[in-house]
This record gives C-alpha cells, sequence and structure tokens, in this order.
C-alpha cells in the first residue's frame, strides 16, 4: 500500500498572473535531496530546505526582466541556472548574491527550457526543438540554431531522462489539433517523432510524466477524460531505421473516475512502476480537489490526501516527497509506495508487464488481431491435453471480454462474463474482475437499456470487488432500484463510504414498501426478518399470560392493535413491524455496514423527516424485540448487534435532534423511546449490583488465605 | 494415582539474617556470606551457587568484615576481634582481639602476607599471616576519626582508608600517610552530618574510587590527591563497593537496593581514553544492600532483606545455562524442620531456641483441593532456649518423638521427651560419651534406637535407651577428604548409613560390622538430599545441579533405573529450577515412588513410568486432571509435579501417610523486616 503522510506548506504561491494553469514556474531539485529549487511565476528563484521549510537563498531579477523558465541546478559544476528574457542564460553559484553580477549569455534564438538531471550536463531546449548541451552552447553562446519544428508548432512539454548516463530529451508538440513526441538522443544525435494515437473527442493530454526503467522510456500521460495512458518508447536501435513518424503505440494503465464538474487542469506523476500520483481529478467518494495514489497494476486507490484550492496542471515527485502547488501555497506531501503485497506475493508483477509490453509492441491493438488464429494457434496445442484445451479455447482475455462488453448485446454479456468468471485462473480474476465491472458499469450508464444484473451479482460472488475498485456499481444499483444488487454489495463491500451509505438509506426508505415487496433478496436475511415478524405474532397470541413488573405503559403510534388489548405485555404487544419485510432486510445491512460517526453525521442530516421517523420507528421496534427476545436465539450470521441498534439510534438522534425537538408527529416516538431507555438503564443498574455481588462471591471462593494452618487434601495424577 | 492429606504449616516463624558482608575467592570460586547473627555461609558460585557450609554464630559478634586471604577466611566485627574460621570443620578456628575498639573494616593483601583492620580508635592495624595464625606487626598512623573502610593498592605496598568525611592514603612501608583527601558533605540540612566513606576501592593505576554516606561515587587520583569526577547515584547512602577482577568495572550497593555498574569504557569507540561511565541500574532488594560482590559472570549483592541475588551479567555470560541464570536465595540449602513421623511432631530449629510442635487433627474426609475442618489446632509442645553465645548448628527429633537432639559448635544435648495426659516434661541426658561433644549433622536411626552424630569426617554412633546412652562405635572412612559432613541418611532396616560431606564423596556404611562399605563414586555437584529406599536399600541422591542417581548398595553399582535416567537425560525444565531438592522420601505403600520437593515443588517421581523426553510437557498435572481415567495412563509420566505450595522450607512424609509442608511465605517475611528506605514512588 502507499501512504501518503502529513504534508506541510513549503511556501506560498504568488498570485497567478498569466491565464495558463501555472503557479509557479517548476521545482527543481537541488544540491542534494533536501533542497529543492522553486522558480516562481513572477521573478525570483527560491532555494528551500524542505525539511526545514526554510528558504536558504533567494535571487531575483530586475523589474522589467522576466524569467522564462524555471532554474535549475547543474550538479557537475554546482551551479544554478536559469534563462531570462528567453535569450538570456545566466549562471551563478550558490554564494553569489546578486543575479545581475553573475555570468551572462545572450543566445541566438529563444530558448524555451533549461533541463537538468543528476550528474549529467543541462541541456538547452530551444522553442524551435533544436537542443545544445549548455557547456557547448556557453563556449560560442551566438552559434546558429537550427529550426527543427514547423511553424505553428508548439512545445507543450518537455523533460530529460538519463537513460543509463546517455541523455534522452523528449518533448511533445502540437500542431493543428495533432500531438507528437519528439525523442532526441545525443551521440549520435537522433531525432525521433512519434504522433500520438488521437480519438475524436479526446483533447490534448495534459500531464505527462516520463521514467526510464528496465531498459525502456516510459511515458505516461494524462488526458482530461481521466484516462492515464503508457506508451512504452523504444530503444534506439530499433527506430534508427524508420524514417518519418511513427504512431505511438499506447495502452490504458489507469481510467480514473470523474465527477460531474467539468476539469480544467490536473497532473500526474509516476511514483514507481505501480503507483502514479494524479491531482486535481475527483476522488472517487469524497469529490474534487484530492491528491491520490492510485496502482496503476490493480486499479485501485491506494491514498489521498485533500488539497484545498485551486488546483494547477502541476505536480513534482523528488526522493520521496511530491511537490502539489494548490490554492496559494507549494505543499510537500512525504509518501511511501511499498510493492503491492498482493502482485509480489504472486510472483505476477513481472511476467504480466512483460507480456503487456509484448502485445503493445508488436500490435497497436488486439482487436486488430484476428480471433480465428488466437484459437487455431490454441487448437494445435490443445490435442495434447484435453484439458488445457477447454481452458485455453474458450477463455477470453480481459481485453477481449472488454471490447465485447462495449458492443455485444446484454445476453451474451452476461454469458461472457459467466464464462470468463468460471475459467479464468483466481489469480488472475482477482486482476480482471475491478476491469470488467468497471467496463459494465461504464456501458450501463451510457446505455440505459444495457443492464446485466446478473454478470454483476457474479462479479460480485467472486469476492474480488470492493467499494473502491468500482465506486459506480453502487449508485448505478440504486439508480436501477436493484436492491438484491445494493444488498450484496453492502454484504461484500466493507469500505463503503458513509456519504454512499447514507445515500442507499434514503433510496431504501424512500421506496414504498410495495415497490419493495417484488426484489428477490438474499434469503437468510428475509429468514431473519420472518423470525422477529412471528415472534411478535406468536407473542399476540400468547399475551396476557406473562407475569412480573410492568412498566408503564408504551403506546406505539403506529400500532394497529385494537385498543382492548392495553393490559398485555406493553413492551412486546404493542408493536408491529413499521416497514415492510423487506426493507426492513435491507436497512439491517445498512446496519451492518462498517462507518465512522463523524463522517457519517453530515450526510445522515439529509434525509427527511419521514424518513427519519420511518427509519427511528423500525431501529425502535428492533431495539425492543431485541431486548424482550434476548433469550431467543435467532440462527442467522448476518443479523445487526444490539450495539449496532443502539449506535444508530444515537447518530439518528444526534442528526436530527432539532427536527426530532420540534416535529409533532416524532413527539410520542421520542417519548416511548426514553421510557424504555429509561427502564433499561434502570434495570442495567440493577445488574451492576448483582454483578458487584457475585464479584464478591467470586473473589472469596478463590481466596487461599488459610492463616497459619491447614489440613488439605492435594491430589497427584 | 494418589491423594495425600497436606498439613500446610506456617507457624514457623524462621527470619533469616540480613547479609553483611560478602567475599568472593576467585580461586575456589566460592563466595563467603556474613550475616547480621554472626553466621558465616559459604557457596559455590559454579555448582548452582549452593550453600556448601554453615558456620553458626554467636550472640554479640557483630562481623563487619570478611575477607579471604588466600584459602583463608577471616572476620572481623564490632566485637572488636578477629576471627578464623576452620572451612573444613565448618567451624571457628581462634578469635583475636585486635584492642582497637570495634572494628569497621578488614581486608587482606593480594600477596597474601598481611591483613589490615580499621579500628574505631583511628587506627589502621597490620597483621601478618603466619601458618595457623596471625600477628600483629604494627598500627599505621592513627588518625582522629573511626577508620571505616580499606582497601589495599594491589601492589600491597599503599592502602587507603575511608573515614569520616576524608580518605587516607598510607604507605605501608613508612605507615606515614600519604594523602588526606576531604570528603564533600552533603548540601542543605544534610550539610551538618558527617560524610561516612563506606567503602573504597584501590585500583592498580592509582585511582581510587569511594562510595558515601550522600549518595556520590567518588573517583580519586592518588598521585595527586584529587577529585577526578563524582557521580550522584543514589539520595541516600552507597554503603558497598566492588571491583572486578581485571578492573573494567565496579558495582556500587546503595540504602535503595539498587546496585549500580559503572565500567571503564573508552568515550569513543576504538580510543584509549576511558573513563568511568554509569552504564546499569539493577533493582533486585527492598532494603539497604550492605555487600556486593563482582564475580566472574555476575554481581552478586545481599543485605537488609536476607536475600542473596545472584545477577548474571549477560555480557560476560557464553553460552546461557541453568548454571548462569539469576539466583535469589531466600532460605538455607538446608533442613530447618525434622518431623518425628510416628508421633506427629515437628521440630523447628531456630539460631537461638528450639520450638517442638504437634500436628493438628482434621475430621472427616475432603475432595481433592479442599481443605478439612480441623478438630484439633496444632500445638506447641517445647520451646527449648539455649544456654551460651553459640547458634544452633542442627538438630534432630527421633521418629518416635521421644527424643532431641541439637549441637552447637561447642556442645551438644540430648533430650528425652515425657508426654503424659497433657503434660510435657523433658529430661536432659548428663553423661554423654565424650564423643558427643559436638555434631555437624545429626540422626536418628529409623526405629529411635541409635542417634548417629557427625563430627568432621566420622560419625560416631550412640544407642539410646531409657537409662541413657552409650557408644557403639565411630564409624571412618577407608579414605577420602577431610570435608565436614553435612548429610546423613540411614536405612529403614538399621542396617545402612549413608553420609554426604562438601566434597561430594558419599560414604556407605554397614551398621552390623560398624565398618565402611563402599564409597559412591563422587559426582561433580554436592549432594542436597538423599535417602535410603526402605525396601530395596538403594540410595537416591539429589545433587545440585538437580541430576539424580539411584545406587544400589547392596551390589554396590548404579541402579538400571539410574542409568536410564542418564542415558535419557533429564527434562530441561527439571534441570532449570532453581532451588536444589531439600529431601528425599519414600513411600511404604508404594516402593516405586519417590518423593522430593524444593522450595516451589513437590514431586512424586514414580520409577514405574517412562521419563518424560524434552519435547514432552512436563507440567503436565492440569491435562492429567482433565483427562478421562482411561487416558491418563497413555499421558502421564514419571514427574508428578505438584505447585499449590511456595516457600517451602520443609516437606515430611508421616507414617500416617500425611504429608507436612512447612512453608514460609516471603510476604509473611517481608513484613517482619524493618522498613526500608522510604521513597517517593509515583501516585503515594
Amino acid at each position: 500500500m502507499a501512504v501518503l503522510y502529513e504534508g506541510y506548506t513549503l511556501c506560498g504561491v504568488g498570485p497567478v498572473q498569466n491565464s495558463s494553469n501555472i503557479g509557479i514556474l517548476g521545482v527543481e531539485p537541488g544540491r542534494d535531496i533536501d533542497h529543492v529549487l522553486v522558480t516562481d511565476s513572477s521573478r525570483s528563484i527560491t532555494v528551500y530546505k524542505v525539511s526545514d521549510q526554510k528558504p536558504t537563498g533567494s535571487w531575483s531579477v530586475k523589474q522589467g526582466q522576466k524569467i522564462s523558465c524555471p532554474a535549475v541546478f547543474n550538479t557537475q559544476s554546482q551551479e544554478y541556472v536559469v534563462v531570462t528574457d528567453d535569450k538570456v542564460v545566466r549562471v551563478w553559484k550558490e554564494d553569489d548574491v546578486n543575479l545581475e553580477k553573475a555570468f551572462k549569455a545572450t543566445v541566438s534564438a529563444d530558448v524555451l527550457r533549461v533541463l537538468s538531471a543528476t550528474d549529467v550536463e543541462p541541456v538547452v531546449l530551444f522553442c524551435c526543438g533544436a537542443v545544445r548541451f549548455l557547456d557547448s552552447l556557453l563556449a560560442s553562446p551566438q552559434q546558429p540554431i537550427e529550426v527543427v519544428l514547423a511553424e505553428d508548432e508548439i512545445i507543450r512539454w518537455s523533460s530529460v531522462v538519463d537513460e543509463e548516463h546517455q541523455l534522452v530529451v523528449l518533448f511533445s508538440t502540437e500542431k493543428r489539433g495533432e500531438h507528437f513526441l519528439y525523442v532526441w538522443r545525443f551521440n549520435p544525435n537522433t531525432l525521433v517523432k512519434h504522433r500520438f494515437e488521437t480519438e475524436p473527442g479526446l483533447s490534448a493530454p495534459i500531464s505527462f510524466s516520463a521514467t526510464y526503467r528496465g531498459g525502456n522510456i516510459h511515458l505516461l500521460y494524462l488526458y482530461l477524460n481521466g484516462c492515464v495512458y503508457e506508451s512504452l518508447l523504444p530503444l534506439r536501435s530499433s527506430s534508427t531505421g524508420a524514417e518519418g513518424v511513427q504512431a505511438l503505440s499506447r495502452s490504458l494503465c489507469l481510467s480514473l473516475p470523474l465527477g460531474e464538474e467539468k476539469l480544467m487542469s490536473g497532473a500526474a506523476v509516476v511514483l514507481d512502476e505501480a503507483h502514479v500520483a494524479v491531482v486535481g481529478f475527483p476522488h472517487p467518494s469524497a469529490g474534487a480537489d484530492y491528491l491520490c495514489i492510485w496502482n496503476t497494476h490493480f486499479q485501485t486507490l491506494q491514498a489521498s490526501k485533500e488539497t484545498t484550492g485551486r488546483i494547477y496542471s502541476q505536480l513534482w515527485c523528488y526522493s520521496g516527497k511530491l511537490y502539489v502547488p494548490h490554492g496559494s501555497m507549494l505543499s510537500v506531501i512525504p509518501f511511501e509506495c511499498q510493492k503491492s503485497s498482493l502482485a509480489a506475493a504472486m510472483g505476477k508483477l513481472k511476467e504480466t508487464i512483460q507480456s503487456e509490453f509484448k502485445s503493445h509492441s508488436f500490435a497497436s491493438s488486439w482487436s486488430a488481431q484476428s480471433y480465428s488464429d488466437v484459437t487455431q494457434a490454441t487448437e494445435i496445442k490443445s490435442r495434447m491435453s484435453s484439458k488445457t484445451n477447454s481452458n485455453a479455447q474458450s477463455a477470453l482475455t480481459v481485453e477481449q471480454l472488454i471490447e465485447h462488453i462495449k458492443t455485444s448485446a446484454l445476453e451474451d454479456v452476461q454469458a461472457e462474463v459467466g464464462e470468463f468468471i468460471r475459467r479464468t485462473p483466481q489469480a488472475d480474476l482477482q486482476l480482471a474482475a475491478g476491469r470488467v465491472a468497471l467496463e459494465l458499469v461504464s456501458r450501463s450508464q451510457t446505455d440505459a437499456s444495457f443492464y446485466p444484473q446478473c454478470a454483476f451479482l457474479q462479479l460480485l460472488e467472486t469476492r474480488y470487488l470492493c467499494y473502491s475498485v468500482c465506486p459506480e456499481l453502487l449508485s448505478l444499483a440504486m439508480v436501477k432500484k436493484d436492491f438484491r444488487l445494493c444488498q450484496i454489495a453492502f454484504q461484500i463491500f466493507s469500505d463503503i463510504p458513509e456519504a454512499v451509505t447514507c445515500a442507499c438509506l434514503k433510496a431504501i426508505l424512500s421506496t414504498p414498501d410495495s415497490e419493495m415487496a417484488t426484489v428477490n433478496l438474499d434469503t437468510g436475511s428475509m429468514m431473519f426478518m420472518k423470525e422477529l415478524t412471528r415472534a411478535q405474532s406468536q407473542s399476540d397470541e400468547e399475551g396476557g399470560q406473562l407475569n412480573g413488573f410492568c412498566p408503564p405503559a408504551i403506546e406505539s403510534d403506529i400500532s394497529d392493535t385494537p385498543r382492548n388489548k392495553l393490559q398485555r405485555d406493553p413492551l412486546a404487544l404493542d408493536m408491529s413491524c413499521p416497514v415492510g419485510l423487506h426493507k426492513g432486510a435491507l436497512l439491517n445491512e445498512v446496519l451492518q455496514t462498517a462507518y465512522s460517526d463523524r463522517p457519517l453525521l453530515p450526510h445522515l442530516k439529509d434525509l427527511t423527516v419521514p424518513q427519519v421517523m420511518v427509519f427511528l420507528q423500525y431501529l425502535r421496534f428492533l431495539y425492543f424485540k431485541y431486548s424482550h427476545d434476548a433469550h431467543k436465539q435467532i440462527q442467522d450470521l448476518r443479523t445487526p448487534s444490539i450495539s449496532q441498534i443502539i449506535d444508530w439510534v444515537c447518530l439518528l438522534l444526534d442528526a436530527h435532534f432539532t427536527v426530532l425537538a420540534v416535529a409533532p408527529e416524532a413527539k410520542r416516538l421520542v417519548s416511548d423511546l426514553h421510557k424504555f431507555v429509561r427502564s433499561q438503564v434502570k434495570l442495567y443498574a440493577e445488574l451492576g449490583k448483582i454483578e458487584g455481588s457475585l464479584q464478591v462471591l467470586k473473589n472469596s471462593k478463590q481466596s487461599e488465605a488459610f492463616g497459619m494452618y491447614a489440613i488439605q487434601v492435594i491430589e497427584l495424577f | 494415582m494418589g491423594e495425600f492429606k497436606v498439613h500446610r504449616v506456617r507457624f514457623f516463624d524462621y527470619i533469616p539474617s540480613g547479609i553483611r558482608a560478602l567475599a568472593f575467592n576467585q580461586d575456589t570460586e566460592r563466595i563467603a556470606v556474613a550475616r547480621m547473627d554472626g553466621s558465616v555461609e559459604i557457596f559455590h558460585c559454579p555448582d548452582r551457587c549452593f550453600q556448601e557450609k554453615i558456620i553458626p554464630g554467636r550472640e554479640q559478634c557483630g562481623i563487619e568484615g570478611l575477607s579471604w586471604v588466600g584459602d583463608r577466611l577471616f572476620s572481623a566485627g564490632l566485637n572488636g576481634e578477629i576471627t578464623e574460621y576452620d572451612l573444613t570443620n565448618q567451624k571457628v578456628k581462634y578469635t583475636l582481639d585486635a584492642y582497637g575498639g570495634p572494628i569497621w573494616a578488614i581486608t587482606g593483601n593480594q600477596q597474601g602476607t598481611h591483613l589490615a583492620v580499621g579500628c574505631e580508635d583511628g587506627t589502621v592495624k597490620l597483621f601478618e599471616l603466619i601458618e595457623d595464625t596471625i600477628q600483629f606487626e604494627r598500627n599505621l598512623d592513627r588518625q582522629k576519626s573511626r577508620i571505616i573502610s580499606l582497601s589495599w593498592h594491589p601492589s600491597g605496598s599503599k592502602i587507603a582508608a575511608g573515614m569520616m568525611d576524608a580518605i587516607q592514603i598510607f604507605n605501608i612501608e613508612t605507615g606515614h600517610s600519604i594523602h588526606r583527601m576531604l570528603v564533600d558533605r552533603g548540601v542543605g540540612t544534610s550539610r551538618s552530618r558527617e560524610c561516612v566513606v563506606w567503602s573504597v576501592v584501590y585500583l592498580s593505576n592509582g585511582t581510587i574510587i569511594s562510595g558515601d554516606s550522600v549518595g556520590m561515587i567518588k573517583i580519586w587520583d592518588d598521585q595527586t590527591g584529587t577529585l577526578i569526577k563524582s557521580h550522584f547515584i543514589t539520595k541516600s547512602d552507597v554503603l558497598a563497593l566492588s571491583v572486578s577482577r581485571d578492573e573494567d568495572s565496579i558495582v556500587a550497593g546503595t540504602s535503595e537496593g539498587t546496585v549500580v555498574q559503572f565500567q571503564f569504557i573508552a568515550m569513543v569507540l576504538g580510543k584509549d581514553d576511558k573513563e568511568w561511565v554509569r552504564t546499569r541500574t539493577f533493582k533486585n532488594h527492598t532494603h539497604d544492600i550492605r555487600a556486593v560482590a563482582e564475580i566472574t559472570t555476575a554481581v552478586v549483592s545481599g543485605g537488609m532483606d536476607t536475600h542473596l541475588v545472584v545477577k548474571p551479567l549477560l555480557d560476560k555470560i557464553e553460552v546461557k545455562s541453568a548454571a548462569s541464570a539469576f539466583r535469589k536465595i531466600c532460605f538455607p540449602h538446608r533442613r530447618l524442620v525434622s518431623c518425628a513421623k510416628k508421633s506427629g511432631l515437628m521440630l523447628f530449629q531456630y539460631t537461638g531456641h528450639l520450638e517442638l510442635w504437634k500436628l493438628g487433627e482434621s475430621e472427616g474426609q475432603g475432595m481433592p483441593g479442599s481443605s478439612l475442618l480441623i478438630k484439633k489446632n496444632p500445638e506447641k509442645l517445647l520451646h527449648l532456649k539455649l544456654k551460651g553465645e553459640d547458634h544452633i548448628r542442627c538438630s534432630a527429633v527421633s521418629p518416635c518423638g521421644e527424643w532431641i537432639v541439637y549441637s552447637t559448635a561447642s556442645s551438644l544435648r540430648l533430650y528425652q521427651l515425657h508426654c503424659a495426659n497433657n503434660n510435657v516434661s523433658i529430661t536432659k541426658i548428663s553423661n554423654l560419651p565424650k564423643v558427643l561433644s559436638s555434631a555437624n549433622q545429626l540422626c536418628f536411626s529409623s526405629d529411635s534406637s541409635h542417634l548417629f552424630s557427625a563430627s568432621t569426617q566420622s560419625v560416631h554412633l550412640v544407642s539410646l535407651s531409657q537409662d541413657g546412652c552409650k557408644f557403639v562405635g565411630t564409624l571412618k572412612p577407608k579414605s577420602g577428604s577431610h570435608q565436614a559432613i553435612h548429610l546423613l541418611a540411614a536405612s529403614e532396616d538399621g542396617k545402612w548409613l549413608a553420609s554426604a560431606n562438601s566434597d561430594h564423596e558419599v560414604h556407605i556404611y554397614n551398621l552390623q560390622t560398624l565398618k565402611a562399605h563402599c564409597t559412591v563414586p563422587v559426582y561433580s555437584s554436592a549432594v542436597t538430599a538423599m535417602g535410603i529406599h526402605p525396601t530395596t536399600n538403594c540410595l537416591f541422591m539429589m545433587h545440585a545441579d538437580q541430576q539424580m542417581f539411584e545406587y544400589s548398595i547392596e551390589l554396590k553399582q548404579y541402579t538400571d533405573w539410574s542409568r536410564t535416567v542418564q542415558r535419557k537425560g533429564l527434562h530441561s525444565l527439571w534441570l532449570n529450577r532453581d532451588t536444589p531438592c531439600l529431601n528425599v522420601m519414600f513411600n511404604p505403600q508404594n516402593p516405586s515412588h519417590v518423593i522430593l520437593h524444593d522450595a516451589y515443588m513437590l514431586c512424586i517421581i514414580d520409577q514405574s513410568l517412562p521419563l518424560p523426553d524434552d519435547k514432552a510437557l512436563f507440567y503436565n498435572q492440569l491435562t492429567l486432571k482433565s483427562l478421562p481415567e482411561k487416558q491418563r495412563k497413555s499421558q502421564s509420566h514419571a514427574f508428578k509435579v505438584c505447585k499449590t505450595f511456595k516457600d517451602i522450607l520443609c516437606v515430611e512424609l508421616m507414617s500416617d501417610q500425611s504429608l507436612v509442608v512447612v512453608e514460609r511465605p516471603l510476604e509473611d517475611l517481608a513484613t517482619q523486616l524493618p522498613a526500608p528506605i522510604k521513597q517517593k514512588k509515583f501516585a503515594t
């Protein structure tokens, strides 16, 4: 699991002067891992000691001058480098006080950025696409700079990657709606141009993150629609021969959930091979403005932290810390990504990555390859063993299944999903279930007539789904009024956010009983409800025979029993279940979900007064029942415990205290509850006394004090 | 297996005496312990700290210091006398008045030539050691105040003396003082009180370390006579100091019951620049620690709370074993209670008197685990006060309950007891044979017709009858050491007698021929208890290292069972117990049963059952209890341990098959000790 630790503010972000989503020009690593270089969008460059949150040096340019790119630290010469007014390269040392007195060189073309990586020479990238080493440029600043890019092609993003001490400069450009990636390598200098695959309706990538690992450069880029793609930049050898523009193969590694609001900005940065930090996209349950760490292997949200204020499309990650500009501050958030234990345990991690690589390297998409090819190939193999035959022949890959889900008819999809679940090995299914569910949900959301309940239930039964894997599923079920699915989900998911729990509660309470009665619910829970109500009818029959202590009669306002039965045991007799069996069963599931009361309370306030009344009546019914039939063991594993019921009563009273105090219809209910609770408190006080006396008896039995002399009998075996 | 009626006796008000001084002999690895009552005990450290020898004290002897010089042990006390001990015969060899008033300190030099004592009159007196005695040599320069503590420089040329408010260094050659170093008094109200230098230690590099009543450990330089460093370690007194053999560690005992260790270590790793640094603190005592000693692998401490604590220093132990475990020795490793099996009497041995009690009687039957109704309470029949100053060394009551015998260092008394309808009277038997002048151990034959009295290495046999006693003969081993006998065991049939001495030798004598019969092969660990089996006449021996042997007297060889035990080995839990077994008994109704006990448990060994291997559950009584009768057989093993009792002083099986268990709970003991120094505790 990845962890985001408590963050702190490094510095403020100045008022945004330009219209682009840039609060500060950049954050670059300083002379060691504890120092960073923050270049402000106005005029200053500051070095911060991160652990102390203190600036250790600051330089600014004169009024009228403009810093045109983030300053970098040249680790080789221990100097800082910045470009001002597009053409003036300035180089200074830590102890130089005045930037004006520092070394200056004016170059012949506009510089876009100075790029620096640890222990390598900084590289200067010009706006026209040319690349020079800083040293060689400063040796003859006025050297002519060739124009690489077309006239209206502008660089959107650039980065430098250290590929085993071979510098690779990457930059992406935009030209009339088309997007390209240039890969510049030194010695020999080569420039390879790739074209990003574009889809209609998909705008430009808004954030890039390039890393070098395992002999490949991994480029991760984020689109505004929430898709995070990964492309592998092939090695030098594979690209030398090809001239012209190559299409960049890509794979979807994460599909972020989108909120209702239209997104303006966002950023993603790769943390390690499995984790990506994303800012600007809404948290699946809590809404916008979260910094989230996602696991790209399992598509799971690993950690999140709220970021207040405006989000910029900027996010940096240096030595275990994330730098997030938001609102008017730059926050530093330390994080830790542990290798996901699941993948490590299965030993699958390496393998899956490699197979993915292969697929991407020779075929841009699986769907392009003919299905029959695959089956033919497997058929040849399958003659040797019939078992592998049946397995291999019909087991669709996840990609194939997802493609099918996108297009096939409802029945086919259900059948295929069922088949897929049956045939896929458990370990793979664990990874695939989430993707399939997500795909099913997204199809269902777009296509109103498509709702594969069966497939959802089957997927749930694998128990590989949890709320965060597929957050939309529950709300979809609510929209479709699929209470059976809701019930199963409540039983299986352990991570349902309180807001969703409340939304479901609201939906259940607002659905009329008549509509509920047709729903086919889990039999165990129905048995329990029947048992509860049967006990009631039974005691109806034997009423009046019970003797003993009778507290003041409690009259239930929803009781429809005739008044002439008033003399019977008031605790049990005048109670009938205020809700239908089905609704009761569903409410029981809600009562048993895990929650924390503080996040739950505000959402609980959303319930309307009638809903509160019904729910409270039901809780009271359960409470009375439990207290009365405490001796009865109802054989069902999933029943709300008395403490859960009492907790919910407390929460409900907390959330709606004023309403319950004011609403006239609540008066009776509340006073009944009070009377009952009071009698219970009395009872427990008495029990406490008994406990005390019993304790004394027990202790006296145990004590062995026999004084000075005793004759005892011992037995040895 | 069996039910027993147990008389749980807690009215033996035995109070061990506080520990006053400790001396460790590096060569023999023995610790000498001096107690407040003047007794001196010798513990053998490698043999699980078994208490090998006890030399009983005397009234008013008040030992203040104890010192080994070579193999000779000396003590000195407030009576102004120096005492040398005869460790072979376990008695005082001679005493010598130093003529300097009460003596506060005694120490011998490493060369083994001289003994120095610090006296109340302010003199340090030097005694020369000569064969068999010591001779006064001279006084060093007399000081104004009493000498509280002394320490020789390892070269023997200088001596440091701790006094009131000062430490004095003397040159032995000249007898003059070299330096006088003043010790600060405490601040505040204690300013007006003198600072007592309770302890000094003189190291070979010229460093002097002192512990004083202000609570400071001070480190001095003898060249300049200056204070190098001082450590404040307690608000009360630092009473004792001890240095390790290689002078890299000192331990200090305080009035608060803590032992503080200082080590001479380099402040920077790998540098030679060493300093004394406070390293560890142990708190194993409730009361003042009057004496500490750093022995090879452990710190030994003792004080007012009467326990001798051996705390191992884990950095010096290579292999963790039971022999090097933490020990708290609360009770003597001797039996202080003897029981008249046939008449239900118990004889309690106190330092200065004996008490004879009759056991109570019960009514009816009871379930296991329950207490029976007491029909008749135990009754104190006799309180026998000693005449003279010497404390009791050993005592015994005969099985029939008719004879009581005890011995001090100087005399032996035999009494005949007459019980006639609630009237108890005793008559002292006069005209005892000359050989019965003093005994190290006493024992009656099972038919009460004979008394065995072990003097140093021989056993005298005396027959008892209504008209008095008559010397029958002396049993002498054919060869062997001259160490005193500490254990005797007579056989039920009156044919055999076994004796064990502190050199671990066990001799068996034939009582019919009055000749030595044989000697059991000597084992490396001391015998702590032994008994002769009533039917097979096998000698069953328990050793301090918890090993057990069974030796057939008639065949003069170990029995098969004993060989099996040795071959299979005993269970590790058995071997790791930290108190020695103090009695071996046999159940006449079940010849395969041997009953043993130590301070924490009672154990019946069923020789007919298989021995437990190391994987077996050793303490299996609860498991067996829960099993049905039929399965017990398959689960049970030879060791049946009952842990119901604790702090056991004595267990004896009476003739009526009931057990007498004499317990002395430590909590009861604690209430009878003087109040410890009041310390502020949180939330009190």
